[in-house]
């Protein structure tokens, strides 16, 4: 029996975009429900640490939204929508205040204002000086974040289903999305969650990856979804490779520890990166992770494999690395048994961040880019990390994607209430419903087969090593046939031997496995096909960004079809950024 | 290594039971016993049921008793641990399934203290201003990942688990009462003055010796206490 609940409109997710989206929608009297498969709090954005940007202007006063928009360009390669980017950056400011007076504890400065940090990729007077605009809460930003947005819900009695995991979307004859089927996870009862509204807000995807800054539950649920429902997925290709995952578990470090002063070390003992760039340790992300890639491949690199580098925050002053740098200290203390004010930390780059995602417009609607046509697809938007507005393009600077979430999570809720109107029923037939749980019953009857996370290892190992830092042809064709065949052959055999209904994890995680396929192979797909280097995708047999032909979108669709999106160079306010190299 | 866990799924068993598995902790990579339980999951028995999220310590999912404390099974070091290791869920709690446990009344006294910011100020356009000192006020208390581990380690909580906030509610509480751009000082300490909500609080410390951030409920328990004794505008 499939239980129905009816709402206005859902939020999948509850970390920051899906938090930020209910409020918003709260505020528009909608009757709505947040969804979410862990307790919000437990969501990912908790783990952030470095901090938010924006242009404040608390320590160098001439700081301005043009700037950091000019910065937000740059930093995507010019992959990122200029339109999206200019929104973001202009009302980066008042969302700080906005989360300010939400109760978020930043630090301050001397003058009791919120505390700002520099971070990578940073500048003012359009790249002519480092500017320090990451505003923060010491190295727990995420966390602050995260726990204000929960706590303003709460205020404002915000109806949560937590522990309930969405299986896919419901989709209706007309092509609209008219609600989610789900399964309670604390009770094992399956729901079709009715809505005129669906707001996908599901996080990241890292755990395609061996080795990533990701928790255990960012398997891309919302991506696959979509993807399946037939909406195509964007730049799939863009993952953020971390300078400074810890060696060996892949927990984050943040780029704030450089923000504050920190250096990478190779084991000659040189401070390399201000060989590789004139920002040195604060350049962009992608520049850091092949400049550590570079010392590690020639022979530089440390430990007894040498394959990885050091993190130096040995200079810095104890009052900075105590108040500015806690969680780092306890984070090396726990998980690499070392004290950072004494040894230097060992780091090694990281899969950390999907740029990429389900394209929307400005105001998170869900975009289906076909045959050269963009439609919007009625009842769906979707915010922060799963979407791709675009606004991080090929590489995300550091401390945007809080920024990213708060702000579009907010755009998405008011775009709801301009445009859902209660008079518009969208019918769901029985048919639609079952389609939505039918792959569930497929699972839950097989009763042999291959176990489901058999799937696990060989896809993340396949991720890790065709697909990684550097990428070339032959080994990325060779590695997408394999994930396709290791996907068909999921469809066909995989199981999960548990069957009881109460709180089964393994089979959440079975439907995870489904998800994270999915996503592996159409990264897959677009990195193949993308034949340049740019932002995070680096070819060693494309070296160079191909302007001509690539400064566009990577569109991919579910069957296998690929497209290209143009890119938006029309922000309204400022004139374009005009192409240029980055070093 | 030897894992004692116990096991309950209410459809199939009548009472909760203890499982041993013998682990060898070089079959995985990882070194915390989250790694461990991990791999007794896809390796020994998929059936046993576990929370768990960001595995480093933010997310607050994993705690659970292990031989005896409460901690968290991502910031428990294999290596610290001894050859037996009996693991319960967090106890004071209703289990639901194996180590997961009920937290929805841990999560009401959370909300039963107003757990945001209120404050009057009207110019929503600046930021308010907040001295580092004032802010340093936070620091101990806002960090809490409310993981449960504190509540459930706290007898006074075991005893009246609906009338005592609890000494992560409590912690909360606290946050909010110090911090200096809140102006409802007055109403929070009120809705702790009855003799249960606040008062129930023995100062043992069990929550402060268990909690996996190393923070101080009892002090902030104190701190709330001396705040009452300073007194406040009855309402
Ligand atoms: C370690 C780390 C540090 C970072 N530091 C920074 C930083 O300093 N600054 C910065 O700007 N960015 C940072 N980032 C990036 C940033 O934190 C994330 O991109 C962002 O928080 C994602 O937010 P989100 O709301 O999109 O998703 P999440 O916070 O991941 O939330 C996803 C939500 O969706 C729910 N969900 C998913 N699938 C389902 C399903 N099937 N059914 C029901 N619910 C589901 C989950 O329960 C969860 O509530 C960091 C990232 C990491 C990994």
């Amino acid at each position: 029996m499939i239980a129905v609940k009816a709402f206005d409109a859902i939020v999948i997710g509850g970390g920051g975009a899906g938090l930020r989206a209910a409020l918003a929608l709260g505020d528009a009297g909608k009757k709505i429900a947040v969804i979410s498969k862990v307790f919000p709090t437990r969501s990912h954005t908790v783990a952030a640490q470095g901090g938010i940007n924006a242009a404040l202007g608390n320590v160098q006063h001439d700081d301005d939204w043009r700037y950091h928009f000019y910065d937000t360009v740059l930093g995507s390669d010019f992959l990122g929508d200029q339109d999206a980017i200019e929104y973001m950056c202009k009302e980066a400011p008042r969302t700080i205040i906005e989360l300010e007076h939400m109760g978020l504890p930043f630090s301050r400065d001397e003058n009791g204002k919120i505390y700002q940090r520099a971070f990578g990729g940073q500048s003012r007077f359009f790249g002519k000086e480092p500017v320090k605009r990451t505003c923060a809460a010491a190295d727990r930003t995420g966390h602050a974040l995260l726990h204000t947005l929960y706590q303003q819900n709460v205020a404002k009695r915000t109806q949560f289903f937590n522990e309930w995991f969405v299986l896919d979307l419901v989709k209706n004859q007309h092509g609209a999305v008219v609600g989610v089927s789900a399964i309670d996870i604390v009770s094992g009862e399956l729901c079709y969650f009715m809505a005129r509204q669906t707001v996908l807000a599901t996080g990241g995807a890292g755990r395609i990856y061996h080795s990533s800054t990701n928790a255990y539950i960012c398997t891309g649920d919302g991506l696959a979804m979509a993807w399946r429902a037939g909406i195509c997925l964007q730049d799939m290709e863009m993952w953020q490779f971390h300078p400074t995952g810890l060696y060996g578990s892949g927990i984050l470090i943040s780029e704030g520890t450089r923000g504050e002063g920190g250096r990478l070390l190779n084991s000659q003992g040189d401070y390399y990166m201000t060989k590789y760039s004139s920002m040195a340790d604060l350049a962009c992300r992608d520049i850091v992770a092949r400049s550590s890639m570079e010392e590690i491949i020639h022979g530089r690199g440390c430990g007894p494999k040498k394959d990885h580098v050091l993190l130096d925050i040995r200079e810095l002053s104890e009052e900075t690395i105590a108040q500015k740098l806690p969680g780092i200290t306890e984070i090396s203390k726990i998980y690499a048994g070392i004290d950072p004010k004494q040894d230097p930390i060992p780091v090694v780059p990281t899969v950390h961040y999907l740029m990429g995602g389900i394209p929307t417009t400005p105001y998170g609607e869900v975009i289906n880019h076909k045959n050269g046509k963009d439609e919007i697809v009625p009842g769906l938007f979707a915010a922060g990390e799963c979407a791709c507005v675009s606004v991080h393009g090929a590489n995300r600077l550091g401390a945007n994607s809080l920024l990213d979430i708060v702000v579009f999570g907010r755009a998405v809720g008011q775009r709801i209430q301009e445009v859902d109107n209660a008079s518009q029923v969208q019918e769901a037939s029985r048919t639609d419903i079952e389609a939505a749980f039918s792959a569930y019953y497929e699972m839950e009857e097989r009763t042999e087969g291959d176990a489901f996370v058999s799937f696990r290892e060989p896809m993340q190992r396949l991720m890790q090593d065709d697909f990684g830092v550097y990428r070339e042809e032959e080994k990325m064709q060779k590695g997408l046939g394999s994930l396709q065949e290791l996907r068909q052959n999921f469809h066909k055999s995989a199981y999960y031997k548990d069957k009881s209904s109460v709180f089964n994890t393994s089979r959440i995680e079975a439907f995870e496995m489904r998800n994270l396929l999915d996503v592996a192979v159409s990264t897959a797909q677009s990195a193949l096909t993308r034949k340049e280097s740019r932002g995070a995708h680096s070819r060693v047999d494309y070296p160079k960004r191909d302007d001509q032909n690539w400064l566009c979108h990577s569109i991919v669709h579910y069957d296998g079809g690929f497209e290209k999106r143009m890119v938006n160079n029309s922000p309204k306010e400022v004139e374009p950024v005009a192409l240029k190299e980055r070093h | 290594m030897q894992i004692n866990i116990q096991r309950f799924d209410p459809d199939k068993d009548e009472n909760p039971y203890m499982k041993t598995y013998t682990v060898d902790t070089s079959a995985f990579h990882g070194v915390m016993l989250l790694d461990a339980l991990e791999y007794i999951k896809t390796a020994l028995d998929d059936s046993l049921a576990i929370r768990r999220s960001c595995g480093g310590g933010v997310c607050g999912s994993d705690g659970m008793n292990v031989n005896g404390k409460n901690g968290l099974a991502c910031q428990t070091l294999l290596k610290e641990l001894p050859e037996k290791v009996t693991i319960y869920p967090m106890p004071g709690m209703p289990v639901i399934r194996d180590l997961v446990v009920d937290m929805s009344q841990f999560y009401q006294h959370y909300d039963s203290v107003e757990p945001y910011l209120q404050s009057d100020t009207s110019d929503l356009e600046a930021e308010q201003l907040q001295s580092e000192e004032d802010r340093a006020k936070l620091d101990g208390l806002y960090e809490c990942i409310m993981c449960g581990c504190c509540t459930s380690a706290c007898p006074s909580s075991w005893w009246n688990p609906d009338k005592f906030v609890g000494p992560q509610g409590l912690l909360t509480a606290a946050r909010f009462v110090l911090d200096s751009r809140d102006d409802k000082r007055d109403e929070r300490l009120e809705n702790l003055s009855d003799k249960y909500r606040l008062y129930r609080c023995r100062g043992i410390f069990n929550c402060t010796n268990v909690c996996p951030k190393g923070l101080n409920p009892t002090a902030a328990i104190a701190e709330l206490r001396v705040q009452q004794s300073e007194g406040y505008n009855e309402l």
